[in-house]
């Protein structure tokens, strides 16, 4: 549709601010997800009709919601399917006479933390509570999810109409968890945000540009959630993923090659991120109850510091990996302690944490742990050893950019 | 002496029989004075495993998944939605070494 006019405009801009919002609360009073999106769409073409005679209303998302209840509560009788859902009918019909139940502010506020606490509820499948909270809470199309996540698009709607089936059929509440649910609960929003960032940030394959709006669109779901609650570890992850994004400039090269983090040009480096993670963090570290989540940020914030990588401060980053490790003990963590003991104390110790993991029989089929190994192999001067870690990398790994980066560093050792 | 009898059915054969059916069935158990309870459940897709490990509930989508587990028991319970039944399912004792498969009732369609 053209958008010259300005009241298409209007519809659009407010689409855009508050479809998800007005989606929230219609889940709430209507019961259903499928419903709701129905009466969504039914509302926004009604305001395309509406709107260019009547003007636009001096509040759009009241006007939308109650049009949009409206709406369905009609198409629900006049289908007659009012039997099968009568729940959602006499939730429905309590919602027109009770106006004040979503005309305030706090309880549409409210509305969203619901969705995104429902999209995220341990009962779904890890790939569906993602696809649901993208689609749902970030207003993504299928189609979108389906390209980012490279899924074939039936498979990914799929995933959506069974988590909303499961949603209806097992009856997963729609409400923010109690105080005591609310640290367990909130573990498995940030781990879906945090796997969408991840998802973005490692442009392992596909396009480029679909994966950074991946990576994009996790920091705004991490904002919206630091909005609405604004928890410690909530303020730590968006604070970790605004400091690795702060690097994504620097990180590859024109022409699409790893640079690892010492190598980086540190000028590239987003200071406006940088300066909002570390202030994030400074203020979730000074609250109680922060977690890995935190820790890991204050950790990217050391490096972020650095105005060189000569000048990073190793004993700090060992110090705060050590306080990771009593928060969330995990090989991976202990190899990164290990690269940073190395940096610290020289390539000799690190390797001997490195070899303790491996003979443990942990991270075998970790690339990383490898590569890593082979970094501070070569760094000894054990040309042999650091071969053949260098080629036991290779072997695992299957990122394009990462392959040709173990294989320049490979060739640099003839 | 109560017996447990467990229905099992390939998931396209679920609507194979019309619930009208076991209904009518239930009913004449009933009226014998040999039915103690019977439900019909929704499909395996609505599960949750619910499992306590070191005193921390561990919830997961979908059915439980260890072949060694066998069916040991039942508890038939009444509870306003998911996360009260998963709440009451964690305090069931056995979650701490095997796992609570909770599966939502479903209403007998008799139309």
């Amino acid at each position: 549709m053209p958008v010259t006019d300005p009241v298409h405009e209007a519809v659009n801009a407010v689409y855009l601010s508050d479809s998800r919002r007005v989606l929230a609360t219609l889940i709430r009073l209507l019961g259903d997800f499928d419903v709701a999106e129905e009466a969504l769409h039914d509302a926004f073409r009604a305001a395309l009709e509406q709107w260019p005679r009547d003007g636009v209303p001096t509040n759009p998302r009241a006007w939308l919601v109650s049009t949009g209840r409206f709406k369905a509560i009609d198409s629900l009788r006049r289908r007659s399917r009012f039997d099968a859902l009568d729940e959602a009918g006499d939730q429905a019909e309590i919602a027109v006479v009770d106006t004040a139940a979503w005309a305030d502010e706090e309880s549409v506020e409210d509305d969203r933390l619901r969705l995104i606490f429902t999209c995220c509820h341990p009962a779904l499948a890890p790939d569906a509570q993602v696809a649901l909270t993208l689609r749902e809470v970030c207003g993504l199309t299928t189609e979108e999810i389906a390209q980012a996540f490279l899924t074939p698009a039936p498979t990914l709607a799929q995933r959506i109409v069974r988590a909303k089936a499961k949603i209806r059929d097992a009856r997963i509440p729609y409400e923010v968890p109690t105080r005591a649910a609310l640290p367990e609960r909130l573990d498995a929003v940030l781990r879906v945000i945090y796997l969408v960032f991840n998802e973005g940030y490692a442009a392992s394959s596909g396009t480029l540009v679909t994966r950074h709006d991946l990576s994009a669109e996790a920091i705004r779901l991490g904002r919206l959630l630091v909005d609405l609650l604004p928890e410690p570890e909530a303020r730590g992850l968006l604070a970790l993923m605004l400091l690795h994004e702060s690097r994504r400039a620097a990180r590859t090269s024109a022409s699409g090659d790893v640079i690892l983090l010492d190598d980086q040009d540190r000028s590239l480096w987003n200071r406006d991120q940088i300066a909002e993670g570390t202030r994030l963090v400074e203020g979730a570290l000074a609250s109680r109850g922060f977690g890995p989540y935190t820790i890991q940020a204050a950790i990217a914030a050391v490096h972020a510091d650095a105005s060189t990588a000569a000048a990073t401060d190793w004993a700090e980053i060992v110090g705060l990996y050590d306080v990771l490790l009593r928060a969330d003990a995990s090989p991976v963590i202990e190899l990164n302690r290990a690269v940073a003991v190395a940096m610290r104390d020289g390539p000799a110790a690190g390797l001997a944490l490195i070899d303790a993991i491996l003979q443990r029989g942990d991270l075998l089929d970790y690339r990383l742990a490898h590569a890593a190994r082979a970094e501070l192999c070569r760094r000894l001067g054990r040309t042999v050893d650091a071969r053949a870690s260098y080629e036991r990398a290779l072997a695992l790994a299957r990122q394009e950019p990462e392959r040709r980066l173990l294989e320049r560093r490979l060739a640099e050792l003839l | 002496m109560k017996y447990l009898c467990l229905v099992y059915l390939e998931e396209e054969k679920l609507r194979a029989v019309p619930d009208r059916e076991c209904m009518a069935c239930g009913d004449g158990f009933r009226k014998s004075g040999l039915l103690v309870a019977a439900e019909a459940l929704q499909p395996v897709e609505t599960a949750t495993t619910v499992r306590v490990r070191n005193g921390k509930v561990s919830i997961t989508d979908g059915p439980f998944a260890e072949t060694k587990e066998q069916l040991a028991g039942f508890y038939l319970i009444e509870a306003r939605d998911l996360n009260d039944a998963i709440q009451v399912a964690s305090k069931i004792p056995p979650a701490r070494e095997g796992s609570i498969e909770v599966r939502p009732v479903r209403q007998l369609d008799l139309q």
